[in-house]
């Protein structure tokens, strides 16, 4: 085991006081002061977050965008440049190997944003899959620095500190722009339910724009924001997470995704065949929400049963206390049959069966500005 | 991070303060600082009889769940209400107000001075 990497903004964590924790061969800011007021912060005012654990890959060549239609169930070739969309790597069996955001940037350059803890294997499957294509992919984790701004008052924060302003930058999109003087990408994108930013920026400039977002932000109520919050944020929105929703024994189908596998596209890609028969049998389980009224929170990997049976029927994923909602709440893949909103259910919290009930996903929605 | 001196602990990070054949029993800040922001404590009722090392209880944060384990063999005797009520107390007074249980002791104890847990924690 290698001692985990430290981002670029280490020192700055360190220096308000932040609790680390070891993530995916990273040593990362879990929290700075408290989960719930860090949370908060993200629903009512803003949240600043260090994602430089990210992993960036870049494909670059006249041939980049068939290649990855190729490569991804999506079909980045309909991203328009400046634009970014949601996709998975699936295996040849469907399951599902990452999920990534795919940024275009220009007609023959993308840039992949993968999760931290399967950067490697991503980079390792897309190189086999693009070895008949003429395109170049490499890895720049090392090249980017991440800063997320994410929550209401985001677009006020970045705009002052942005050449170009934001205003006019639409959601799921991203432009070069400068940030406090250096160049940027600027994307409007996140992983927490809010509007948001997402800043990407060479690491010898991200401490200097980390203290320039810190000083322009805390007027308005922005606090540093730890990974541990990102977690309940995401979870309140519905947000799957690789490792707990998805995972190489699950395929967009069973976790409500089927939306971004691009059947319609002309490209032959890996993992088609295998989709379209889960798409035509449908899933056996199917990921659902579960709120409860109790106080004690179903976890993931606890079972999910019949009230009337007891019989297990299902296992929770991710769950935790909803800061927002101040109840319990919860994603689980359950049995197909069970799926509908309002089926009560139980979930055994380490030896008592508490009741819980489906309801739909997300738990939280903003409320459009 | 500094701990009290005047109290005894467990390595399963909590602290114990006896007077007489009453032991106070809480979480230390280590502890409360890991698992982060406390919502909800589970507590042995009155009455109940514990054992040295067995699960009595639980504390649920937004992150995580921990047993609260029985640091000596006896009998609760009063629960902390306020904790019960206000969870986030074990964040912000661990020694103080965010005392859990008081037990009536009727075995022998085997706890770690201030000194020993410091080193524990500072091996952590």
């Amino acid at each position: 085991m290698t001692e985990p990497r430290a981002t670029a903004l280490h020192a700055e964590h360190q220096q308000l006081g932040a609790s680390f924790t070891d993530f995916a061969g990273w040593t990362m800011p879990v929290r700075y002061t408290s989960d719930i007021a860090e949370h908060t912060a993200v629903r009512t005012t803003a949240g600043l977050f260090d994602l430089s654990h990210m992993g960036e890959l870049e494909l670059i060549g006249a041939t980049a965008a068939e290649a990855l239609d190729h490569c991804l169930v999506g079909q980045p070739s309909k991203i328009a440049p400046g634009r970014a969309r949601y996709s998975m790597l699936c295996a040849e069996d469907g399951g599902i190997i990452d999920d990534l955001v795919v940024y275009r940037l220009a007609d023959d350059h993308f840039l992949i944003v993968a999760n931290a803890s399967n950067t490697a294997v991503v980079h390792a499957e897309l190189e086999r899959r693009i070895a008949s294509f003429t395109v170049e992919l490499r890895d720049a984790t090392d090249c980017w620095a991440l800063i997320a701004v994410q929550g209401p008052v985001s677009a006020q924060i970045v705009g002052e500190l942005t050449e170009t302003g934001i205003f006019g930058l639409k959601y799921y999109a991203i432009t070069e722009t400068k940030l406090a003087g250096s160049n940027i990408l600027l994307a409007r994108t996140g992983y927490t339910g809010e509007d948001g930013f997402e800043i990407y920026c060479r690491p010898d400039d991200a401490s200097r724009i980390w203290a320039e977002l810190l000083r322009t932000g805390t007027p308005y109520g922005l606090k540093p924001a730890g990974l541990a919050c990102r977690d309940t944020l995401r979870l309140e929105a519905g947000m799957p997470l690789y490792g707990n929703e998805l995972s190489r024994e699950i395929t967009p189908f069973e976790a409500g995704l089927g939306r971004v596998v691009a059947f319609g596209k002309e490209a032959d890609f890996v993992g088609r065949e295998a989709l379209a028969r889960r798409r035509d049998e449908g899933a056996q389980r199917v990921l659902v929400g579960l709120t409860s009224a109790g106080r004690r929170s179903p976890r993931s990997g606890y079972a999910v049963l019949d009230p009337t049976t007891g019989r297990e029927v299902g296992t929770v994923t991710s769950g935790a206390p909803s800061p927002t909602l101040g109840h319990p709440i919860a994603m689980a893949y359950v049995d197909g049959i069970y799926e509908e909103a309002g089926t009560r259910l139980q979930v055994d919290i380490r030896g008592t069966q508490d009741d819980v009930v489906v309801v739909p996903l997300p738990f939280y929605r903003r409320q459009e500005s | 991070m500094p701990v009290p001196t005047e109290l005894n602990y467990t390595a399963d990070h909590e602290w114990v303060s006896i007077d007489g054949d009453i032991a106070t029993v809480g979480i230390t800040a280590f502890a409360g600082e890991a698992l982060g922001d406390v919502v909800y404590v589970d507590l042995p009722a009155v009455g109940t009889a514990i054992t040295t090392g067995d699960a009595c209880g639980e504390i649920e944060s937004t992150k995580s769940v921990s047993d609260l384990f029985a640091p000596l063999d006896g009998e609760v005797v009063e629960l902390n209400e306020a904790v019960v009520a206000d969870p986030g107390l074990l964040n912000t007074d661990p020694y103080q107000a965010g005392w859990l249980v008081r037990i009536k002791v009727t075995g022998p104890t085997n706890l770690l001075d201030a000194a020993a847990y410091q080193t524990l924690i500072g091996a952590e």
